[in-house]
């Protein structure tokens, strides 16, 4: 190797100095975005507001079948513990296995509340216990639902669990109640932290990164680019409910 | 038994028949406690399947409820005189089957112990919180209609009442049809045509229950109904049955017609198991042709016990199709991904094995035992048994002799 090339594969002192700066600044500079982002956030005696519509963007591409890295997620973060019985355990996301009849391609996805901005389940609920927020989060207010399941007959997704058996291990954060019916909150508790939902951490956290959450009513968020720039669809899209939760590569 | 050693022991068997009625009740009452206690894990509905046999009784007894008073509307409101007799009766056992089937559908719900909530909070797009004001609302104007009915002041006022409650019950029926009719969702649904046919229905399978109480009753006082009032009877009760069965081809065919719905309308009809022995044996063969055949033959459709007969098959038939329609209509997996084949830890694309438990069937038992029992001490204390005025009905052209 000669002189020369060495010269210019070695960084120069001011060179050296200046990334240091840019560095540091970054460095110093980022608590205070992470203040305004605090700032930002909806204080807990905030109502939620109309400006967001909070949302899932789920690449279907990258999601690995076999891997259950999102439903570990919201089972621990929810206090949903499985039994083994399938037909009866509250399941708020689920791994769905995809094969084309006619082509034989697969598909490996996570289905959970779709938070429709139409939302079938708040339509027919008698009390109103179903309720969307208005930041799109579907939920259901577990002192008014009497567990008439009339929501889970409405549900296109099966998206709803009713609560079988006598609850344990319950989280402060996700209250429940036997006799009533549940679903995905899009992790509320976090998203009110202005965190995002525990399945797309976890998923992020697995190396995957197929479970996107953002606010689909910022044009300059990362959810919102992609749903611009790439072809997405919705489950289910003839019924016109207009999901919060999208999917690309199916 | 000669009907005077049964006359002797009557109150006997009256007190027994009130303790068999309370026996079923107690026995529903219990089932109840202890799907609460234990929550519906002790049931055989899940996830899937999350309305099972208790709402095949309550559905039941509420069209039939609503079908019941059928009876009288026709005396009340279209002036037949064989009917006006009837009209009490007709009444009564509305409300009798009504409070049957409230109970089992508030007994089955995840927190019965919240019915003051679902009196207290009403989301106006629900038609179900449209049913609570529909189901309370026949209570009352069945109670009124009763009242200018029994009461001889009030007698120039029935008309009117009847014609209300004509109105409301038919109004009732289409929000329970409704119920099913809007569930956009699933393929087994989500059809207007469901609302009339809940209707037809209704006049079908009250009708049948009326004229099995009626039968009883008739029976148990040693009297004996006029072929000419039987034979109206029998037809109308043709009539409903035939009609009952046309929705329901209708809403088949029009299922069959889109082509989406093809697999599900071949699960239900051919390759389901239960559901397809269930419809063409249960609802068609017994529940409408056996019936159709037993009313419109010459020699056995003049026979009271063929009516009562054809009646039961009626009962029988309105079962085995609420169990095709709810119970099957939920079984069979939703399709969310059209074209796929789709499995999961939730039993996506498989079609589920429901079997109903114990407690469910006890539960829906205890609807039945409610109604049976009202239905038994309102005979009793007052009068409800129809009287027939001969003079009037030949008068009005209704009998020949």
């Amino acid at each position: 190797m000669s002189e020369h090339e060495q010269k210019t594969d070695t960084p120069s002192r001011r060179q050296f100095i200046g990334a240091s700066i840019a560095g540091l600044a970054t460095l110093a500079l980022v608590p205070g975005f992470r203040l305004i982002e605090i700032g930002n956030a909806r204080s807990p005696d905030q109502p939620a507001s109309a400006a967001q519509r909070w949302g899932l963007l789920i690449d279907t591409d990258k999601c690995a079948s076999g891997c259950t890295a999102c439903v570990t997620a919201c089972d621990v973060e929810n206090g949903l513990v499985q039994t083994g019985r399938p037909r009866t355990d509250a399941q708020w996301i689920r791994k769905v296995e995809l094969k084309d009849k006619s082509t034989g391609e697969s598909h490996s996805l996570p289905l959970m509340c779709q938070h429709c901005a139409e939302p079938p389940c708040v339509d027919v609920c008698p009390t109103g216990a179903s309720f969307k927020r208005a930041d799109g989060i579907v939920l259901v207010d577990r002192h008014i639902c009497i567990g008439c399941r009339y929501c889970m007959m409405a549900c296109p997704y099966k998206a709803r669990s009713f609560v079988h058996e006598v609850l344990t291990e319950q989280k402060a954060h996700a209250p429940r109640g036997k006799g009533c019916v549940e679903s995905c909150t899009l992790c509320v508790h976090r998203v009110d932290e202005d965190r995002q939902p525990a399945c797309a951490e976890a998923c992020t956290a697995a190396g995957h990164d197929a479970i996107l959450f953002g606010d689909l009513k910022d044009p300059n968020s990362e959810i919102s680019k992609r749903l611009k720039s790439r072809n997405t669809t919705q489950l289910r899209a003839d019924l016109k409910l207009n999901t919060g939760v999208r999917y690309q590569g199916i | 038994m000669r009907f005077e050693a049964f006359h002797r022991l009557e109150e006997r068997f009256f007190y027994a028949l009130v303790g068999v009625g309370g026996l079923i009740v107690a026995l529903g009452l219990l089932a109840a406690w202890h799907m609460e206690e234990h929550g519906h894990i002790v049931s055989g509905m899940n996830n899937q399947v999350v309305w099972g046999t208790p709402h095949i009784f309550a559905i039941f007894m509420i069209v039939a409820a609503s079908g019941v008073l059928n009876v009288a509307s026709i005396g009340s409101v279209f002036g037949k005189v064989p009917y006006k007799a009837r009209a009490p009766l007709s009444g009564m056992l509305s409300l009798a089957l009504l409070a049957g089937g409230l109970s089992v559908l508030m007994l089955d719900l995840g927190r019965p112990d919240r019915l003051i909530v679902a009196m207290t909070y009403f989301n106006f797009k629900s038609i179900f919180a449209w049913n609570v004001f529909l189901y309370t609302g026949l209570f009352a104007i069945v109670g009124v209609y009763l009242w200018t009915l029994m009461e001889r002041r009030m007698n120039v006022y029935s008309k009117y009442a009847g014609f209300v409650a004509f109105i409301w019950r038919l109004a009732l029926t289409t929000g329970t049809g409704s119920i099913f009719g809007f569930l956009v969702a699933r393929q087994a649904y989500n059809s207007a045509v469901l609302a009339p046919a809940f209707i037809v229905m209704s006049f079908a399978w009250g009708l049948a229950a009326f004229i099995i109480v009626q039968s009883a009753l008739f029976s148990w006082n040693n009297l004996t109904l006029h072929p000419d009032i039987l034979r109206r009877m029998k037809n109308l009760l043709g009539i409903f049955v035939a009609g009952a069965l046309y929705f329901v081809a209708v809403h088949h065919l029009t299922n069959l017609y889109f082509a989406k719905q093809i697999d599900f309308e071949h699960f239900i009809l051919v390759s389901g198991g239960i559901y397809p022995l269930l419809f063409w044996g249960g609802y068609v063969v017994l529940g409408s042709v056996l019936p159709l055949l037993l009313l419109y033959h010459p020699r056995l459709g003049a026979q009271c016990s063929s009516v009562i007969t054809a009646s039961v098959l009626v009962i029988l038939g309105a079962f085995a199709l609420l169990y095709v329609l709810i119970i099957g209509g939920q079984a069979f997996p939703l399709e969310i991904f059209p074209g796929m084949e789709v499995r999961s830890s939730y039993l996506d694309g498989q079609i589920d094995h429901y079997v109903p438990s114990v407690p469910e069937i006890f539960l829906g038992l205890g609807g039945l035992g409610v109604a049976f029992l009202i239905t038994t001490i309102g005979v009793r204390v007052l009068h409800f048994v129809p009287q027939d005025d001969f003079s009037q009905l030949q008068g009005a052209g209704n009998i020949t002799d």
